[in-house]
């Protein structure tokens, strides 16, 4: 491939799928969602009716595609229709009909589909509040490429940061620019990826590899997933520059068991690759070659800690080992090796045609770019959201999230995973960067946000994270194998009333006990959520141990002046505890109250109050 | 992945195919196994001891990375295979609660396996489609909001 053969294949396509970017083009494209989460809503059996509907009405200007994910899996199947760019949700079979019917035949919008029926303004991506904040780079241009042709990632001057890399940049001058960028790991730890680069650069051995860590064992996260099924070239690209940049001439990705879909996608696209010479030998008529594997994990979560993941590679039990040796220096099959998560190199491409300089600009201090959330738990809208660095943690659950459902109140958010924390409401605006976040106990992880409301008690979150890394610890340490065991212990002995204040002492000091002694991050990092609701929640472990592990039921008032006397929740109550007059504000006898919160999910005013 | 329910499980030509496309190279174990489990639906003992010689690594090493990994198992599987995610995002949402309800119609805890061999309930760490919990698999199958009171109607599916 030539940079000429590379400009006239762009060129070509362009004008195929000129339907997506023209506004005046007199034919339409549908694009339907084919992530996993919308074809699990019956996406593909959408694709098939609608075209159907438009064989059934002789239409032949408008063509049927599929495009990658949009992040807003809860209301998918998400379809798009170009040139106009409408947004479509909740797309079932009988949608499709009649979206062709009022949409395709009769030029109006379908309104009933549109992210807000109610707000029927919002008719494109860019109107919807869930992604006007929103800033994308790793995530950037999904909802006009088909996953699976590699002409569609072409056409968006795909490869060409590949292309100015090898030919027009030294390795160095590769690395300098990530130095520049200031981009950090997305995978957890948030090491300068520019440094690693260089210190893999520095080795001399004569076989190097780059490694793509795509094991995405976070409970809550799934950015990773969506960007392999959504644009797997881009992944292909950077770790191609990766390559260039430190003298690897192999590269692996190891890639989750439970993502069969983004599996079946990136082989095609290496395979694609392949074909048109963006892998291989003799990249762009020079002397770097370039190959890259997939390997398949094998359920086990430890394998995302980078000295785990490279045994399992070869083929071994997925066990730790101490560092140093660090990968750069003795990786995979004892070479030195450049691991990697895919958020981070998803950022590659951009950085290289646009600049260093550029990318810093975008973000706060020290944390420099985007990154990709996923929101989750009792949250108005869930789904994934890329933001610039700093946004604050109340910008991401209220402002594009919405809040938390049906009245009830925000209590805390989790963040990191299992090696992560618990931050209350008064840390709502704390910028989202690692630094920020590491000083208040917590940590960036992978990124999965998961809301919890008023009803959510601490200590049993606690407990759910624990039980995780009890069945996930390799056993290989004896701090983490047994320490978390015991921790566990004392937790099941407080929700069973049987705890005293000095085994929540006890709780704290093993939990350090831990946290210095693991072998490995996931030791080094499993008490986070114990030691976080500890320190925002104490009172919760307290009130377990006063109450003799019953946490308080919950008591419910009626705010008087937001009462309009409509006699919804006393009608509701399944003991009958509220009483009063129609019109005038009821009250709750809390002595007959069990707390049972049937009223505050009825009440359609907000005016039931937990207390 | 999943089982694919062929009725030719255990087709030994099969497993020798697949055990000799990684002859001698150690680092395919994992691959290799599974592709086996793929074939057989589990990993029998047979197919152990032909990894072992065509591989060339000690059946004691194959039992170390199969206990290992999850995605493993020793035991025949079953005809439906329910798999309930138990990540965050589907904890908080009631997983728990549609876990219970499995396991009361089906009369089996989580981890076993009905005596006909018909359905087997596990629980997963997330399924990655967080956006649709709670979210369960059968066979590999994504469904999501499966509350506990759509137990009844997914498993009216699974006759
Ligand atoms: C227990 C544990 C699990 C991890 N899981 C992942 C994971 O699923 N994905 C990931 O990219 N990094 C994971 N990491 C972090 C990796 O060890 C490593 O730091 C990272 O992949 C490096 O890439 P980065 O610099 O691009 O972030 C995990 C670390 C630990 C200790
Ligand atoms: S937590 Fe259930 S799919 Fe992620």
């Amino acid at each position: 491939m030539t940079y000429k053969e590379l400009v006239e294949l762009r060129e070509a396509r362009l004008k195929e799928i000129d339907v997506r970017f023209n506004k005046n083009s007199p034919n339409k494209e549908i694009m339907v969602c084919s992530s996993t989460g919308c074809k699990s809503n019956h996406g593909d059996a959408v694709i098939k009716a609608f075209e159907q509907a438009l064989k059934q009405n002789n239409i032949t200007n408008v063509t049927v595609g599929r495009t990658g994910c949009f992040g807003l899996c809860a209301l998918g199947p998400i379809v798009i229709v170009y040139p106009e760019g409408t947004f479509y949700c909740r797309v079932t079979e009988e949608a499709a009909k009649e979206i062709v019917e009022t949409h395709i035949k009769n030029g109006q919008v379908a309104t009933k589909y549109l992210y807000d029926p109610e707000v029927p303004t919002q008719t494109t991506k860019a109107d919807i509040d869930f992604y006007k904040k929103q800033h994308f780079i790793a995530r950037k241009d999904s909802e006009y490429i088909n996953p699976e042709n590699i002409l569609d990632y072409v056409a968006l001057f795909g490869y060409t940061a590949l292309y100015k890399a090898v030919t027009e940049m030294t390795p160095q001058g590769v690395i300098d620019e990530v130095k520049l960028s200031g981009l950090r790991g997305r995978g957890g730890a948030g090491f300068t990826t520019g440094v690693k680069w260089e210190l893999t650069a520095k080795e001399t051995a004569k076989q190097k590899y780059v490694v793509c860590n795509a094991d995405e064992g976070d409970p809550g996260a799934f950015m990773d997933r969506s960007i392999v099924e959504s644009d797997p070239h881009k992944l292909i690209e950077a770790m191609a520059i990766a390559a260039y940049a430190v003298g690897a001439s192999k590269g692996y990705v190891y890639l989750r068991a439970e993502y069969p879909l983004a599996g079946q996608r990136l082989e095609k696209a290496i395979k694609d690759a392949k074909k048109y010479g963006f892998l291989g030998k003799n990249i762009f008529g020079t002397d770097f070659s370039f190959d890259l594997t997939i390997k398949f994990g094998a359920g086990a979560f430890v394998c995302g800690e980078e000295t785990a993941l490279m045994h399992s590679l070869e083929g071994k039990r997925g066990e730790p080992r101490n560092r140093p040796p660090y990968p750069a220096q003795s990786g995979v099959f004892k070479c030195p090796t450049v691991l990697n998560n895919v958020e981070t190199y998803a950022n590659i491409t951009e950085i290289i045609k646009n600049g260093g300089e550029w990318y810093k600009q975008i973000g706060m201090g020290k944390s420099t770019g985007t990154k990709v959330f996923a929101l989750s738990g009792k949250v108005r809208h869930t789904g994934l959201i890329e933001l610039p660095m700093g946004t604050t943690l109340r910008e991401i659950i209220f402002d594009i999230g919405g809040g938390v459902p049906n009245g009830k109140k925000f209590k805390a958010v989790q963040i990191g995973g299992p090696s992560g924390a618990c931050l209350p409401e008064d840390k709502l605006d704390l910028p989202v960067t690692y630094d920020d976040l590491s000083a208040n106990g917590a940590m960036m992880g992978s990124g999965g946000l998961i809301v919890l409301d008023e009803d959510s008690s601490m200590v049993e979150v606690a407990k759910f994270f624990l039980e995780f890394i009890c069945d996930e610890s390799c056993g290989k340490c004896t701090p983490c194998r047994i320490g978390n065991k015991r921790l566990l212990e004392l937790l099941n002995k407080l929700l069973d009333g049987k705890g005293t204040m000095e085994d929540i002492d006890e709780l704290e000091a093993l939990s350090h006990f831990i946290k210095e002694n693991s072998l490995c991050g996931l030791g080094q990092t499993s008490p986070n959520p114990v030691l976080s609701t500890l320190r925002y929640f104490r009172n919760e472990y307290e009130d377990l141990v006063k109450n003799a592990g019953k946490p308080k039921t919950p008591k419910y008032r009626i705010n008087k002046e937001k009462c309009i006397g409509c006699s919804a929740c006393s009608r509701a109550c399944p003991v009958k505890c509220i009483n009063g007059e129609i019109r005038s504000p009821f009250e709750i006898d809390e002595e007959k109250c069990i707390g049972c919160g049937t009223c505050q999910r009825t009440c359609k005013f907000n005016a039931i109050e937990k207390v | 992945m999943a089982c694919k329910n062929c009725t030719n499980c255990g087709q030994p030509d099969k497993i020798d195919k697949i055990v000799n496309k990684f002859k001698g190279d150690p680092t395919e174990l994992i691959h290799c196994l599974q592709l086996v489990q793929e074939e057989q639906g589990y990993i029998s003992q047979d197919a152990v001891k032909k990894i072992s010689v065509s591989l060339g690594v000690p059946e004691s090493d194959i039992f170390s990375v199969v206990t290992f990994y999850s995605q493993f198992t020793l035991k025949p599987k079953a005809q439906y295979n329910i798999e309930v995610c138990m990540g965050t995002a589907c904890y908080v949402l009631g997983a728990d609660k549609s876990i219970k309800k499995f396991e009361e119609k089906l009369g089996i805890k989580v981890g076993e396996q009905t005596e006909d061999n018909k359905y087997a309930l596990c629980q997963s760490r997330c399924l990655g489609c967080c956006g649709l919990a709670p979210v369960i698999s059968v066979n590999g199958q994504i469904h999501g909001k499966v509350t506990e009171d759509k137990v009844d109607e997914i498993l009216s599916k699974l006759k």
